[in-house]
């Protein structure tokens, strides 16, 4: 079994995330793996681990060289190769660009050996926009299971349960999958030491958008459908109204929802 | 230049359509700011239903007619869906596409968008045009922290729409709109439903994704959501959890990142601590309150109103004097 996984190199979601000329800003050291991605990581290893034979789980992110932080953090679970795609004509990249991008480095990796699944977190905390797993099977031409909250194979046959928008399903379909798992599909694993020790040197493949003969008009800014034409930070929150309660603290709350006409 | 056409997604996750929700009545009055205003459906509208599109000014109605051959709960398949609104959007030749910012829809529009070539702008709270004829699209991004435009240069354009970012108001010239069928080509998809339930809502109160007052219970509720549903109650408000909350089993639905977003003009957190996980899924709510007996809670810092203390004390006592309040007016 040979499973692909998606990886996403976020700004911390505590840290002071922001946009400088229309792009989020991505400063080194003050980001992480998106932390959803560990569940895709956890599902990979899982599904791997079950198969008499093994087999390998790839690490691919989309990114510069910064991003290797998250890249070191899935050899330290178990991945067992990392590959980034780096290259600044992909720089600005909306959805589709990004999806381009994706699947031109799944179809490579799908060329040295058979792909049977590639795994993402449900969103990436950054932009929460969750649409790429779905537009990356889309574009391979491959089955989607998106927001899995459990996940089984049977022989070729992968099946998940989702809960989202008022509806609970079963849904299945047969490799090779498009599968995004949600934080309640499992639970991430510990790094391992031994791995830990070995991560920091392991080596980082890199692939430029040459080396994916990626049609520079089709992404990067130059291919973007979308651009940011402003950004701007919301004023802070005045200083809040707080009452210490001495027993009239609920009759305070109600009041002050009276006088903004929040009743 | 003609009038703009905006097509927008009727959706229902049931098969039958006998109402129109609120994200969609906030989409329609979007949609009449941009221009002639058409709906795409997958089920057949009651005459409830018409009389509503009708009243928020909906010219058309295009209800599409899936292959018989395809089983009813493969519907709402992704591939399917999107096909759907690909085949109306060049059907009407459509400027805009606006779909509510459900996981679903979201889906359903990105694979529309790749299919027609066009830009895509999720999770949007407004949409206008730009004087050079560009869909503006406005959202609001880090937890509610920043607001960015993003210009989509494509004709069409797909915006996703989250809930509570419009005001939904009839249109000032009621319209009685036609229903047309819009045939649909598509193959069985590779995905296999296998089974699929849909939910009932709680009665009585707002879907959570929907409501414009939401009172959440976090951890510092012990289990006992009583005191909660009461002022939510009162507030005839919606209510949800934190992630800790639920994962305890004490409430089934809740807010936050990998949860449900919210963005109402009221919410209000009690016994919630402010984890960034909750707070990714609530900071863009227009007025913040909370009650928490933690002085250091961080919930507090991003908050319009606290009150320090227990809320077994706080919320039926807030919750009497609003009944109070009511029955007065």
């Amino acid at each position: 079994m040979r499973i692909v996984v998606l990886l996403k190199y976020v700004p911390d979601i505590t840290s002071d995330r922001r946009f400088a000329d229309g792009r989020v800003v991505r400063d080194p050291g003050e980001g992480s793996l998106n932390e959803l991605d560990e569940n895709a990581v956890e599902a990979a290893l899982r599904l791997v681990e079950a198969q008499p034979d093994g087999g390998e789980v790839v690490a691919v992110t989309l990114a510069p060289p910064t991003a290797d932080i998250a890249l070191r953090k899935a050899f330290q679970l178990g991945v067992h190769r990392g590959v980034r795609v780096s290259d600044d004509a992909l720089a600005g990249s909306d959805y589709f660009g990004t999806t381009a991008a994706l699947a031109a480095a799944v179809r490579r990796l799908g060329d040295q050996a058979p792909v049977d699944l590639v795994i993402t977190g449900m969103a990436a905390l950054d932009g929460l926009g969750s649409v790429v797993p779905a537009l990356l099977a889309e574009e391979l031409g491959w089955p989607q299971l998106t927001l899995a909250t459990s996940v089984s194979l049977d022989g070729s046959t992968l099946t998940i349960t989702r809960e989202s928008d008022d509806v609970a399903q079963t849904l299945a379909a047969p490799l090779p999958v498009v599968l995004s798992v949600t934080d309640s599909a499992n639970s991430p694993r510990y790094p391992n030491f031994k791995l830990i020790m070995a991560a920091r040197t392991k080596p980082i493949e890199e692939w430029t958008a040459a080396d994916l003969e990626l049609d520079p008009a089709e992404v990067g800014a130059a291919g973007a459908r979308t651009t940011t034409v402003e950004a701007t930070a919301r004023p802070p929150r005045p200083e809040v109204e707080l009452v210490v309660d001495k027993g009239e603290g609920g009759k305070a709350l109600a009041e002050f929802l009276i006088r903004n006409d929040l009743v | 230049m003609t009038r703009p056409t905006v097509l927008v997604l009727l959706d229902s996750p049931q098969g039958a359509l006998d109402d129109v929700r609120q994200p969609v009545l906030e989409l329609l009055t979007l949609g009449r700011e941009l221009g002639r205003v058409d709906v795409v459906t997958l089920a057949a509208p009651s005459v409830q239903v018409l009389a509503t599109l009708g009243a928020y000014g909906v010219q058309a109605v295009h209800q599409a007619a899936l292959p018989t051959t395809l089983p009813a709960s493969a519907h709402h398949v992704t591939s399917v869906l999107a096909s759907v609104l690909t085949t109306a959007v060049r059907r009407t030749d459509a400027d805009v596409l606006l779909v509510p910012s459900s996981f679903a829809g979201k889906e359903a529009a990105a694979v529309a968008a790749a299919r027609l070539g066009a830009g895509l702008v999720t999770d949007a709270s407004g949409a206008a045009w730009s004087q050079d004829g560009r869909l503006l699209a406005v959202k609001r991004v880090f937890a509610g922290t920043w607001d960015t435009t993003s210009a989509v240069a494509t004709d069409p354009a797909v915006v996703t729409v989250r809930a509570n970012a419009v005001s939904a108001a009839p249109a000032p010239t009621p319209t009685h709109p036609e229903v047309e069928a819009l045939p649909i080509e598509v193959a069985a998809p590779a995905t296999t439903v296998v089974a699929r339930e849909v939910k009932a809502r709680a009665s009585g109160r707002p879907a959570l994704e929907e409501a414009a007052v939401v009172v959440a219970g976090g951890r510092g509720t012990g289990g006992d959501f009583g005191p909660v549903e009461d002022l939510a109650d009162a507030l005839g408000a919606a209510v949800g959890a934190t992630r800790d909350a639920a994962f305890e089993g004490w409430f089934d639905s809740y807010i936050g990142q990998t949860g449900v977003t919210v963005a109402p003009r009221l919410y209000i957190g009690a016994g919630v601590s402010g984890a960034p996980h909750h707070r990714g899924g609530m900071q863009a709510s227009q007025v913040v309150v909370a009650v928490n007996n933690d002085p250091e809670a961080p919930i507090f810092e991003i908050s319009d109103f606290a009150v320090v203390g227990d809320l077994a004390d706080v919320l039926p006592q807030a919750a009497a004097v609003i009944r109070e309040h009511k029955a007065r007016s």
